[in-house]
């Protein structure tokens, strides 16, 4: 036998790169895109309905499409009595472009639109600080944004103090319109169904009873029902001679309407809070309010900080309802400038209604990514 | 002695802690809550007899039995003239409501289970994909995708005459979906009764299968069977009676389309549009209610060795189900309000034939009542039906 060891390797192996197949793209897609047979067929079929959709969409939203332009010339073909080609098709931002500030104003007077623009600002200048959550003085914050800003946004916006014009609401409109209805409807409602959900898990079967009718009747009815009766019958309840303003009256609706469904969310909250928090707040000698503020409530709230800010969104999409009361929204708005003798073209209602979709989504999206935020920094590890 | 002088707790304490006595005074809590509120509703009753008698306005529903004197567009079921009453306007309304209502949520579930499923693939475009059907759908206001149907799409199609051909005789145009309608000849009944006889038996031979399989072990093809019932039995009667049943076509005439059936642009819109922002919802629901089943679940069934087909079916699906169907449900119920928002298209559902009557008689108490009862009538009927078919697939507990 040969007991010469005199080749013995004294270092590692230098790992082989792995075959071509099981490495980068081709691994990659080998695993994602074509892993079976079915799963290589759905893929071609997902690839050829993208290749006939989007090189389309993409023409028809930004190459096609006419960015700026004085009147519907621009946005017709000549057969239509415009001046592009036949056969032509495109996205008509050139509307959007002309109406944008009716979009985000309505009818509010041009002069005195800076006064909302103030009041944008402030929103903005003071909603940042309370949801970045580094920023330190969060309760100041919350008792300006939530107490006197609205205070500062009425007088600003509404007028008839300190100089400024009275604007009466009817001649208000557009994303100022959608965004005050979701804020008052947002800071209305949470509270209030907050109270609704403490009351229907009550222990006196009046306060319960109550609650539960209020909660269930509104869920099961929908909003445009809701909206009709604040304003065709909440003045046949007042006394006579007094009358409300109508913006009011949709903003009770509402409010009213998405306070029923953040009760129901508060409530599973509450439902998933263990007795035992009930018990230790009791043993600690606290009373009904110390106990639920204190104790239940922090907990309950963020469990159900997703479906607080889903019913956030649902109230925002739902604001824009009130066209079919005919106060003017921002998708309001747009539709009813379809009908501008000016713009009248086969593309135009289509452009604006992906204009209001556009704006639209943005802020839910934004809510919907937040909460998902949100709720990762404020998991503490006790969710089952 | 020294204890004799401590007087006794119990008795002072009680005369005292009445204002401080939970139960006396959730009574006080309760009692002033329904004072004030009988105050409330006495006050408003009042303000609304004395608003009513100044404007001179009758109350009751008497006036139900009256002439309509508008027309309605769309009513497939009932013969409807202006000259009808409020009552069978009202009727129509409801039965629209509904039709689309029922419609939808087929289309929706179906739609959203698709991409429910797809966003759980291993195919990372098809999972792509369905998230951005998901987060485009669920961010933007149904209202806005039924304008975007009815105004972006369905009324900017061509004029009658240059109608976009579809198969099986199908036209579509800016006035709505044209198709084939099945005329009923003599005997055509027997086909009817054919496919009721057949969805009858699939339930029975499923029954008696599940029996056998529990008792034996033997395993029944039931979806074939079942499938052979209901098309053959119909397909059979219709053989015996020599085919009854003939097709009235659309004839693309020099102006517009005659015969045939037509789908109006404002269903079609409606229809789409809830189906799908109903399905996005739908969608998330079943991607959680999957994800809800713990891994195990499908392992320990891989390991029993079934294939990936029967372990969806038999262990995953019914465990999902659990947890999809109390929030399917709701979804249901929102699809059953959101199509209220007819009224903003002018498809005449029951908020929109309701709405037209409130302006042609200023009855609105009685028309806001109606439409309460309507709907409530509605969601009670769903809730109790989804919670029937709920508590089949709950967890038996021992």
């Amino acid at each position: 036998m040969d007991n010469n060891l005199s080749f013995v390797r004294t270092e590692m192996l230098q790992g082989q790169t792995p075959p071509l197949g099981e490495r980068g793209v081709v691994r990659w897609m080998r695993t994602n895109l074509f892993a079976t047979p079915m799963d290589s067929a759905l893929t071609i079929l997902a690839i050829l309905l993208l290749a006939w959709f989007l090189p389309g969409m993409i023409n028809w939203l930004f190459i096609n499409a006419v960015w700026s332009g004085p009147d519907r010339s621009v946005c017709s073909t000549v057969a239509q009595g415009g001046i592009q080609p036949d056969g032509w098709t495109g996205a008509c931002w050139a509307y959007v472009n002309a109406n944008f500030n009716q979009f985000m104003y309505g009818p509010y007077p041009m002069d005195q639109h800076w006064r909302v623009n103030l009041v944008a600002i402030i929103f903005v200048l003071l909603l940042v600080p309370l949801l970045v959550p580094k920023i330190p003085y969060k309760v100041l914050n919350a008792v300006v944004f939530f107490f006197i800003f609205p205070i500062v946004a009425f007088i600003l916006l509404v007028g008839g103090w300190f100089g400024l014009p009275y604007v009466e609401t009817s001649s208000w409109g557009g994303l100022l319109v959608t965004l005050t209805l979701s804020f008052v409807g947002i800071s209305v409602s949470l509270p209030l169904g907050i109270v609704l959900a403490l009351g229907r898990r009550s222990k006196l079967p009046v306060i319960k009873m109550l609650c539960v009718i209020f909660i269930e009747t509104i869920r099961g009815i929908p909003l445009i029902t809701v909206l009709f009766m604040a304003s065709y019958m909440l003045p046949l309840f007042l006394p006579p001679g007094v009358s409300f303003d109508r913006f009011l009256r949709a903003l009770i609706g509402v409010a009213l309407f998405a306070s029923a469904y953040m009760a129901e969310v508060v409530r599973g909250g509450l439902q998933a809070i263990p007795k035992g928090q009930y018990e230790g707040a009791d043993s600690l000698g606290l009373g009904y309010w110390q106990k639920t503020g204190l104790i239940i409530l922090p907990q309950a709230l963020k469990l159900v900080i997703p479906g607080i800010v889903n019913t956030f969104i649902g109230l925002f999409k739902d604001t824009s309802l009130v066209t079919v009361i005919s106060m003017f929204d921002l998708l309001g708005t747009v539709k009813q400038h379809f009908s501008d003798a000016n713009w009248i073209s086969p593309q135009t209602p289509i452009s604006g209604l992906i204009f209001a979709g556009f704006v639209f989504w943005i802020f839910c999206f934004g809510m919907s990514r937040y909460s998902i935020f949100m709720e990762r920094r404020l998991d503490t590890g006790h969710k089952r | 002695m020294a204890s004799q002088d401590i007087t006794p707790v119990g008795r002072d304490s009680a005369k005292a802690s009445l204002l401080y006595d939970p139960k006396f005074r959730g009574y006080i809590f309760q009692t002033v809550t329904v004072l004030v509120l009988a105050g409330l509703v006495y006050w408003i009753v009042n303000n609304t007899i004395t608003n009513l008698q100044r404007a001179n306005l009758a109350s009751g529903f008497g006036f139900l039995d009256g002439r309509a004197g508008f027309d309605i567009s769309s009513s497939p079921y009932l013969s409807y003239t202006s000259d009808s009453t409020f009552i069978k306007a009202l009727a129509v309304g409801i039965l629209n409501t509904l039709t689309v209502a029922v419609v939808g949520i087929i289309t929706a579930t179906v739609i959203g289970f698709i991409i429910g499923i797809g966003r759980l693939s291993h195919n990372w475009l098809i999972r792509k994909l369905c998230t951005v059907y998901v987060e485009v759908f669920r961010n933007i206001p149904p209202l806005l995708v039924i304008f975007f149907w009815y105004l972006g799409v369905l009324s900017v199609l061509p004029q009658a005459r240059e109608s976009i051909k579809l198969p099986f005789s199908t036209f579509l145009n800016n006035r709505g979906l044209f198709f084939p309608a099945p005329v009923f000849g003599e005997g055509a009944w027997l086909a009817g009764a054919g496919l009721i006889a057949g969805i009858v038996g699939a339930f029975l031979v499923r029954r008696w299968a599940y029996k056998r399989q529990m008792a034996t072990g033997q395993q029944f093809p039931v979806g074939l069977t079942a499938f052979g019932l209901i098309i053959g039995l119909p397909l059979l009667a219709l053989i015996i009676k020599g085919f009854p049943i003939s097709f009235d076509y659309p004839v693309l005439g020099a102006f517009n389309l005659r015969g045939g059936t037509l789908i109006g642009p404002e269903f079609m819109s409606l229809y789409l549009a809830l189906s799908f922002y109903t399905a996005s919802f739908i969608a998330e629901i079943v991607r959680a209610g999957i994800r809800g089943v713990g891994k195990g679940q499908s392992e320990a069934s891989h390991a029993l060795g079934l294939r990936a087909g029967p372990t969806t079916r038999l262990v995953v699906v019914p465990q999902a189900m659990r947890i999809i169907i109390p929030p399917l449900t709701s979804q249901y119920l929102n699809l059953t309000k959101n199509s209220s928002l007819a009224v903003a298209i002018g498809y005449p559902d029951l908020v929109a034939v309701g709405g037209t009557i409130l302006n042609q008689t200023g009855r609105s108490i009685e028309v806001v009542a109606i439409w309460m009862v309507v709907y409530l009538s509605i969601s009670l009927l769903t809730s109790l039906f989804m919670n029937w078919i709920n508590a089949r697939m709950a967890l038996v507990e021992r």
